[in-house]
């Protein structure tokens, strides 16, 4: 697809999403992600750091799109906001563990192949995550991401009300978000 | 933690409650009237406001402020927003910049070299910087809170914006009190008690603006 459509297509999608439309915030997501993983995956071969690393940026992009969605106007292109950030983000997540790359700021918008192949091990372990974060947001992480549940199975299982489960969901994106940035690394 | 996962974390908090230019645009709002009442509560508008703003160095002063909380409100907003050019943001400060220098050397012009030293000092000028950079406190606090919903390259720059714009709110909001008019006390006064904040606004930024 030509670059200037899908800057158009993804604008859409995330545009609606902010009104909250999940649908098309789970199309965007799951059309950008293969980008992410596209470059992450280049800086690794790159400048040699294990294709296993990726990932974790990746997801780590994705979180840092997510909490600062709110920050771009939605009147203008989407292409210029979603690079600056990718990259930002990307650069201050391998520094974070120790790599020091680079990332060309058009090499979101410019990259042309997407990176379908399946993604490599998680190796951020979901359990460790979950036990920097307290009830009730521990247990509706868990049971929305690892149990597939949607908000109003958790809030009915919980016995909590559904915006309740919404708030604490926000809170709970906003705590992985520093347990990301504050995760030690072993493997330095 | 797969990928799959973490988007189906994501799709289920989709919609977003306050976008950030609505945040940024409320922070200016509160807190630059906590800051004006807080001049109310301790010091008072000056005597006869309407008055004195009508002669040029009062309204000099008065402008000069705003044009410099208005330039520098801007850079905040943009630093905060990735992807948005600072560079027209950041020229636009030349205009207060100019109006200063325009300011001062009318005043050299005017004024003979003997009143130059007591119209730089004034009468207040340890009471301007001290309240300056409290009343501050409020916009500091607002732009700080406000940048943290943002996504700034670089935190300390970002912490210096929000003082610089913080400071000179807090300016316009003494000049509604300070009985000291003339340029080369706002040039120097002022200006001075405006690099503190943006100083202080430059170690929180790098700390809180982290993300």
């Amino acid at each position: 697809m030509k670059h200037s459509a899908r800057e158009e297509e993804w604008a859409d999608w995330l545009r609606m999403a902010m009104k909250g439309d999940a649908a098309a915030y789970d199309r965007f997501l799951r059309a950008v992600t293969p980008y992410l993983r596209s470059i992450a995956r280049r800086r690794c071969d790159l400048f040699g750091i294990p294709t296993g690393e990726a990932e974790d940026v990746v997801q780590e992009v994705l979180l840092a799109v997510h909490l600062k969605r709110g920050t771009w106007d939605t009147t203008r292109p989407i292409g210029p906001w979603l690079s600056t950030i990718v990259r930002n983000k990307m650069i201050d997540s391998f520094r974070r563990r120790g790599r020091h790359v680079s990332v060309p700021i058009e090499d979101v918008m410019e990259t042309l192949e997407a990176d379908n192949r399946q993604p490599g091990l998680d190796r951020i372990d979901v359990e460790k995550m979950l036990a920097g974060l307290r009830d009730p947001q521990r247990e509706i992480v868990r049971s929305i991401s690892v149990g597939g549940e949607g908000i109003r199975e958790t809030a009915e299982r919980l016995k909590m009300s559904e915006g309740a489960v919404r708030v604490a969901l926000h809170r709970a994106l906003k705590g992985l978000a520093v347990l990301y940035r504050s995760e030690e690394r072993a493997d330095r | 933690m797969q990928t799959d996962d973490l988007i189906q974390l994501l799709t289920k908090d989709a919609p977003v409650k306050r976008r950030f230019n609505h945040v940024f645009v409320t922070a200016i709002a509160v807190s630059l009237l906590v800051s004006f009442v807080l001049l109310l509560i301790t010091l008072g508008l000056r005597q006869n406001l309407l008055q004195a703003a009508q002669t040029p160095r009062v309204a000099f002063k008065i402008g000069l402020t705003v044009l410099l909380a208005i330039t520098g409100s801007q850079v905040a907003l943009r630093i905060g927003k990735p992807g948005v050019p600072l560079r027209p943001a950041l020229l636009a400060l030349a205009l207060p910049a100019a109006a200063l220098v325009i300011g001062v050397v009318s005043e050299l012009a005017v004024v003979p070299a003997a009143q130059w030293e007591p119209s730089l000092v004034g009468r207040y000028p340890a009471a301007c910087v001290f309240f300056v950079s409290l009343l501050s406190l409020a916009p500091l606090t607002g732009l700080i809170y406000a940048l943290r919903q943002a996504a700034p390259e670089n935190p300390a720059k970002a912490g210096a914006v929000a003082g610089l714009a913080s400071g000179a709110l807090a300016a316009c909001v003494y000049a509604l009190h300070c009985p000291d008019d003339s340029p080369l006390f706002v040039a120097t006064w002022y200006l001075a008690a405006i690099a503190l904040v943006t100083s202080a606004g430059a170690l929180l930024g790098k700390r809180l603006l982290r993300w």
